[in-house]
């Protein structure tokens, strides 16, 4: 399987993400991470979705989420052509001995410890896929307590924005 | 979005009064409906007005069905309505059936109070979301002044690009607040613009690619009578001369008797249809889908064809067969800008003579037939035949789903769009009775029989009562083999012949449970039983003289009659059988 980043602008309506995750259900298709919020535009969401599929079915995919009526524009962001990130937080287990380690660790990955207790950190890193793969690989041996992650956000490089061409055909 | 300044000049009304507005103006004349506690103030305003005429049914899956049937039959919009709750769940499989069909179709439900949404209300369902994967589109409203533009959108989603039901789920306290009404015209739906008008070189292609092909044959789906697209179907088929086959939700878009007509493809088709898809170079696919009773195993479908294919859905498109020319567009745009196209390259295309002499002996060697049998009880499909002689082209005629919807779809001559009714792609029994009203309501001046089965018409046959007291007067012709017929077919071919719950008469007890004659006459219509050859044609001429009231005939036919052509599931269609055991003979290339 491989994965596919589809970044679909929306009307904030409500229902609209059970619309889209029933779609995904319905169909048998997977979807991997989901991420949601607004946009420079009133009343438009955007939803970045991480989608499991192959190529025939995505194309299948993106044409039944172009039928919701709330759906605008569904754009697949090719990973050369769009900057794609990932936010975490994760807790760590902490004790003396391994303190310096883990803020080094940190630091290396450009990350931030946003809480600190005496028995745990809990450290904050933004980065794309596989760089929060290789911190969490780093922080395992620590203990590592619990983890929020998000799904992924994406957009595409240059001057152009999702919702230009909408607005400009109308 | 309300216009302010618009809305300061507006009239007042209620949002109850809004739903009835906006649906005046929609040109919508006839409603079909159940009330209940979640939509009284919408009803207690639709008694005091006389625009649109309301049909009370007994159960709500009638109003459902009867509102496609209203669609099927007037080529417009079908309307029902119900109550929150066990009200609006009940709509649910005719808004499945809508949505796997295509039909137009606006389904209005009430909701429990805003205030009490969520809480496990008296009747409160989320009919929204139940619907979700069986809508084109919902809407729910609490807000009365978003009424007028939920209802134009509604329409515009319903009706344009592939049809579909669309459910507005209207709160109480939306039905008995006041806004003023302020009518959109047409609603700027910016995720909901559908592609009219086809690539002009996607058309030039499928025009030279129809003249180089040697065995084309127009596979012509019900997208086409969505489309309205009869006459530039009749007008393009005969210009390029090729064999038409319709499929089951597409009967009469084409004229069953017009020489080019080869009938039904699929696992009942007819034998020159099911291998004329088979042996042929180039299907031309006209707003069809491929579905799985018309392709069997899709893998050796149509081994050797490319595929135009010509659908107002993109989805469609590639979904099951990938498409050599990919046209998406409405059916009727798409030939009527194909005709031309035709003219410039017709001179060059090839000769279709051979294909016609291979065409013309499969249909000699099989036509559609049957056998009578020897129980001594009467061949459904010869009663099936009788009633469309009897009738003619200009009846309409709904079935239920099954072995007479088959047979009915099969010995009956379908000469326009319109005239027959049933439930393709759900395959929902009890359809029958309740579209057959549906379609007396949308053309009163024509015959309409409802052709359904003992098991079908004991699902909604209520409806019977909605019939006699609003002047419906609609014909029922059971095809009674006290079984559940399909079923048992398959069970006798590919289950041993063991008849698990099949038999709905227990065979060493009374002969009728219910006596259909004697529900008919309970309801107040005429009920007649047909048990011999010499009854048949006097109980249809009765039935066709009767119009005070609706008549019911009982016809006891034998339960050992089967649907045949036949290709059995999940095989190859090349492996179509004629009759039992009975396989034509495949390819003589």
């Amino acid at each position: 399987m491989s994965q596919h980043v589809l970044s679909l602008l929306v009307e904030d309506k409500p229902g609209l993400l059970t619309r889209v995750a029933g779609l995904f259900a319905r169909r048998g298709y997977n979807i991997h991470s989901l991420a949601v919020g607004t946009t420079e535009v009133e009343g438009l969401s955007r939803i970045t979705l991480v989608v499991d599929v192959e190529g025939a079915p995505l194309e299948q995919v993106t044409k039944q989420l172009n039928k919701l009526i709330n759906v605008l524009k569904i754009v697949e962001l090719e990973p050369e052509q769009s900057v794609q990130r990932e936010h975490m937080l994760v807790k760590v287990r902490i004790d003396a001995g391994t303190r310096s380690q883990i803020l080094e660790a940190v630091n290396l990955f450009r990350a931030r410890v946003v809480d600190v207790a005496p028995d745990s950190l809990v450290i904050e890193v933004t980065g794309d896929t596989q760089k929060i793969e290789a911190l969490l690989r780093v922080l395992e041996p620590f203990g590592i307590k619990e983890i929020a992650q998000s799904g992924l956000l994406a957009m595409g490089r240059g001057s152009k924005s999702i919702s230009e061409r909408i607005f400009k055909n109308q | 979005m309300v216009d302010q300044t618009a809305a300061k000049d507006a009239p007042i009304l209620t949002g109850s009064g809004a739903i009835l507005k906006s649906l005046e103006i929609l040109g919508i004349k006839d409603v079909f409906g159940l009330p209940g506690g979640a939509i009284m103030p919408f009803y207690d305003e639709l008694m005091s007005q006389t625009a649109i005429r309301h049909i009370l049914v007994r159960h709500e899956q009638g109003a459902g069905h009867a509102a496609e049937g209203y669609a099927l039959a007037n080529g417009s919009v079908g309307v029902c309505i119900a109550t929150s709750g066990p009200g609006a769940t009940n709509l649910v499989t005719a808004i499945a059936d809508a949505h796997m069909d295509s039909i137009p179709m606006i389904a209005i439900t009430g909701q429990v109070f805003s205030t009490l949404m969520g809480t496990d209300a008296f009747q409160e369902v989320d009919i929204v979301g139940i619907t979700m994967p069986i809508t084109k589109h919902s809407f729910l409203v609490t807000d009365p002044a978003e009424i007028p533009e939920v209802m134009a959108a509604a329409y515009q989603i319903a009706t344009e690009g592939r049809p579909g039901p669309v459910l507005i789920d209207v709160t109480k306290d939306a039905q008995i607040a006041s806004a003023p009404f302020v009518w959109p015209g047409r609603v700027d739906l910016p995720g909901f613009k559908p592609v009219q008008k086809a690539h002009g070189k996607q058309v030039q292609a499928a025009a030279q690619m129809i003249a180089e092909a040697e065995r084309p044959v127009f596979y012509v789906g019900g997208g086409t009578v969505r489309a309205k697209a009869q006459n530039e179907l009749r007008t393009f088929a005969e210009a390029v001369g090729a064999p038409v086959i319709t499929t089951l939700t597409a009967r009469g878009v084409f004229p069953d008797t017009h020489k080019q007509n080869l009938g039904m493809p699929g696992m009942h088709g007819t034998v020159p249809a099911v291998l004329s898809l088979q042996e042929s170079d180039l299907l031309i696919v006209l707003g069809a889908r491929f579905d799985d009773r018309v392709t069997g195993k899709v893998s050796e479908f149509a081994p050797g064809a490319k595929v135009i294919h010509i659908d107002i859905d993109p989805a469609e498109i590639g979904k099951i067969r990938e498409a050599d020319v990919p046209i998406v567009g409405d059916v009727r745009e798409v030939l009527l800008d194909l005709i031309p196209e035709w003219k410039a390259v017709a001179k060059s295309a090839k000769s279709l003579d051979s294909w016609w002499a291979r065409l013309n002996k499969l249909r000699e060697d099989f036509p559609l037939g049957y056998v009578d049998l020897d129980d001594g009880l009467l061949a459904p499909q010869g009663i099936i035949k009788t009633i469309g002689e009897m009738s003619g082209p200009e009846a309409i005629y709904a079935a239920g789903v099954g072995q007479h919807q088959m047979w009915s779809a099969q010995f009956i001559e379908y000469e326009r769009p319109g005239a027959w009714l049933n439930s393709g792609g759900a395959g929902t029994m009890g359809f029958s009775v309740p579209a057959a009203m549906g379609a007396k309501v949308a053309q009163p001046q024509r015959v309409v029989w409802a052709i359904d089965g003992d098991g079908c018409f004991q699902m909604t046959n209520q409806e019977l009562a909605t019939c006699v007291i609003n002047d419906i007067p609609i014909k029922v012709a059971i095809i009674n083999n006290s079984s559940l017929g399909m079923v048992r077919q398959w069970q006798t071919l590919f289950y041993d012949g063991r008849h698990s719950f099949t038999d709905l008469q227990p065979l060493d007890g009374p002969e009728f449970i219910p006596d259909f004659v004697k529900l008919a006459e309970a309801y107040g219509c005429l009920g007649i039983r047909v048990r011999t050859e010499e009854e048949v044609k006097p109980a249809i001429e009765l039935a066709l003289k009767t119009n005070d009231r609706p008549v019911v005939i009982d016809f006891i036919v034998s339960r050992e009659a089967m649907v045949w052509p036949m290709v059995p599931q999940g095989v190859g269609n090349s492996n179509v059988q004629y009759a039992r055991e009975h396989a034509p003979s495949w390819g003589d290339e």
